[in-house]
């Protein structure tokens, strides 16, 4: 698989680790009544569809940088590549 | 029909004309007491010991597509019950007394051949752990045997035990792991079964559930609704696709696993070999061809196909200690779906539906729990308690703290 960094160019998906689901970028607020319950869902509990899936891969051996990754699990197509930082703040991260 | 040593001469003498089907492709009833879904290894078991040893009856086996095409066709037929957990330990020794016995209980050559597992050790905290990890099996009465490198050299002349990185100091050995044909696990398990009254349903796919509320009744499926008594999902790497349609999300990641196999040779390998630290295992199939595989990929998958740098990671890996493979051409490669959960051991549980059941989170190592996986199911489906050594396979521990993580790599599916 090629991934097309966004300021890299093309580069091969062995340079980076895989972490998962792209949700993970929401933390829970660990100050909400039910944090144990929302952290239990957010570190155990996987949608893992067949078909489009959006994915944190970390450019480890290059320059270090985060992408969401819009990749397909039937087919491996990959369809969008962004920095996870942009990512987060249209999202309304804050940090 | 039985099978024997006298059939089969009486057969060879008579052109063969007396061999019928092992087992019959049914078409679907109405209703089951109990419906099971995915005719792989652990379906079938579970159909298998639901009908011999717990007595029940009306069960159906539904598969989407062939018994047998999903991941117990696709393994690299490795049995071994070398875990170090409580939670594990005992169900995969469990595991491996019943795959001792497998053969003449199913009255099928299953080709189960105990020719013993070795794991590398490269340092002395690598020979710590692996100590450990031999006295918990000792004491749940599994066989562990710490061998030094000569002893290695001795019955493994081949390997190299000098590579800089990873130098050979010994290995730790279960001489009654092994290998099973795993064609013949699924067949045999099919046969034992449709003998004992269940229905093989081929080409019927589940596509929803039938809940009241609260209740599971019964299954959509490509081929009609089916009513049920117990619905028991058992589908591998689609355990997600199927429990989101009973509104469930699993923690489970799929991903995909190759196995590659070369050309055939002569008997070199008499046992497992397996070099976690490179990412790499072999076994010789006796066809002759070396079986072997290594890490999965990495990423979500449902695509039953890898990708290249992984070939070349596993390839890197089985030079370095195994030179001469290198000799060897590469003959055949393939994929399968992994259920992989969020600490590496599986679920057997019952769900926040009444009446729906879930088996699921093997990894990569499920096929040596066929049996007992079929047989705790079952324990399960019938008597609504947990089998003893399957206590911990809880969907709850997720949430209470109770992780079997026996590689202590957290809620990273692609780690375990
Ligand atoms: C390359 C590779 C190497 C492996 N090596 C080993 C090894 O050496 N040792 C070991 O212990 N384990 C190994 N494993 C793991 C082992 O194969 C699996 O954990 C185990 O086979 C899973 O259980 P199963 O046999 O029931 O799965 P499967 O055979 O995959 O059965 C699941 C079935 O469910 C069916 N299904 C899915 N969805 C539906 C639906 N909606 N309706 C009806 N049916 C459905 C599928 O078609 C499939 O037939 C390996 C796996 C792979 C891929």
């Amino acid at each position: 698989m090629i991934i097309d960094h966004p300021l890299l160019g093309p580069r091969d998906s062995a340079e980076f680790t895989y972490l998962g689901d792209a949700s993970l970028i929401h933390r829970p607020d660990w100050e909400a009544k039910d944090a144990i319950s929302q952290f239990a869902e957010y570190g155990y509990q996987r949608d893992n569809p067949a078909g489009t899936h959006r994915e944190l891969w970390f450019h480890e051996q290059g320059d270090r940088s985060w992408l969401v990754v819009t990749r397909s699990t039937t087919t491996h197509e990959i369809t969008q590549v962004e920095l996870a930082r942009d990512v987060a703040r249209r999202e309304g991260r804050s940090t | 029909m039985r099978y024997s040593g006298f059939k089969v001469i009486k057969e060879a003498l008579t052109g063969h004309r007396g061999w019928g089907p092992a087992w019959r492709d049914r078409d679907p009833a109405s209703a089951y007491d109990y419906i099971i879904i995915g005719g792989g290894g652990h379906g079938l078991a579970t159909a298998y010991y639901l009908a011999k040893v717990y007595g029940q009856s009306r069960i159906a086996v539904l598969e989407k597509g062939w018994i047998g095409g999903g991941n117990v066709g696709r393994n690299t037929t490795i049995i071994r019950s070398n875990y170090l957990l409580d939670g594990n330990e005992p169900f995969y020794e469990f595991s491996l007394q019943l795959w001792e016995g497998l053969e003449q209980e199913l009255n099928y050559n299953a080709m189960v051949s105990q020719r013993g597992i070795l794991n590398l050790i490269h340092t002395d905290a690598q020979r710590d752990a692996f100590i450990r990890r031999g006295n918990a099996m000792i004491l749940n009465g599994a066989d562990a045997d710490l061998l030094s490198t000569a002893q290695i050299k001795a019955r493994y002349p081949f390997l190299n035990t000098d590579n800089a990185r990873f130098p050979i100091k010994g290995g730790l050995a279960q001489h009654r792991g092994g290998t099973v044909r795993h064609d013949a696990v699924a067949w045999g398990y099919a046969r034992g079964a449709d003998q004992l009254g269940v229905d093989i349903i081929q080409n019927c796919e589940v596509t929803g559930f039938l809940i009241e509320d609260g209740t599971c009744t019964g299954v959509e499926t490509t081929r009609g609704p089916i009513k049920a008594g117990k619905v028991a999902s058992c589908v591998a790497g689609s355990s997600s696709r199927v429990m989101e349609k009973a509104g469930m999300r699993l923690p489970i990641e799929s991903h995909v696993l190759q196995a590659f196999v070369s050309e055939g040779l002569k008997p070199v390998l008499s046992g497992v070999i397996t070099f976690g630290a490179g990412h790499f295992y072999c076994s010789q199939s006796d066809k002759g061809g070396l079986v072997f595989g290594g890490d999965i990929d990495g990423y979500n998958s449902y695509a039953q196909r890898g990708n290249l740098p992984v070939v070349e990671d596993v390839c890197e890996g089985g030079m370095a200690i195994f030179p001469m493979l290198g000799r060897a051409r590469l003959l055949r490669m393939w994929g399968g779906i992994m259920d992989m959960s969020m600490d590496g051991s599986p679920i057997i549980d019952r769900t926040h539906v009444d009446g729906l059941y879930f088996n699921g989170g093997w990894c990569y190592g499920g096929f040596k729990a066929t049996p007992a996986s079929g047989y705790v199911y079952a324990h399960l489906l019938a008597t609504d308690t947990p089998h003893p050594t399957a206590t911990a396979y809880r969907f709850d521990r997720f949430s209470t703290g109770h992780m079997i993580d026996e590689k202590g790599m957290g809620n990273q599916p692609n780690l375990h």
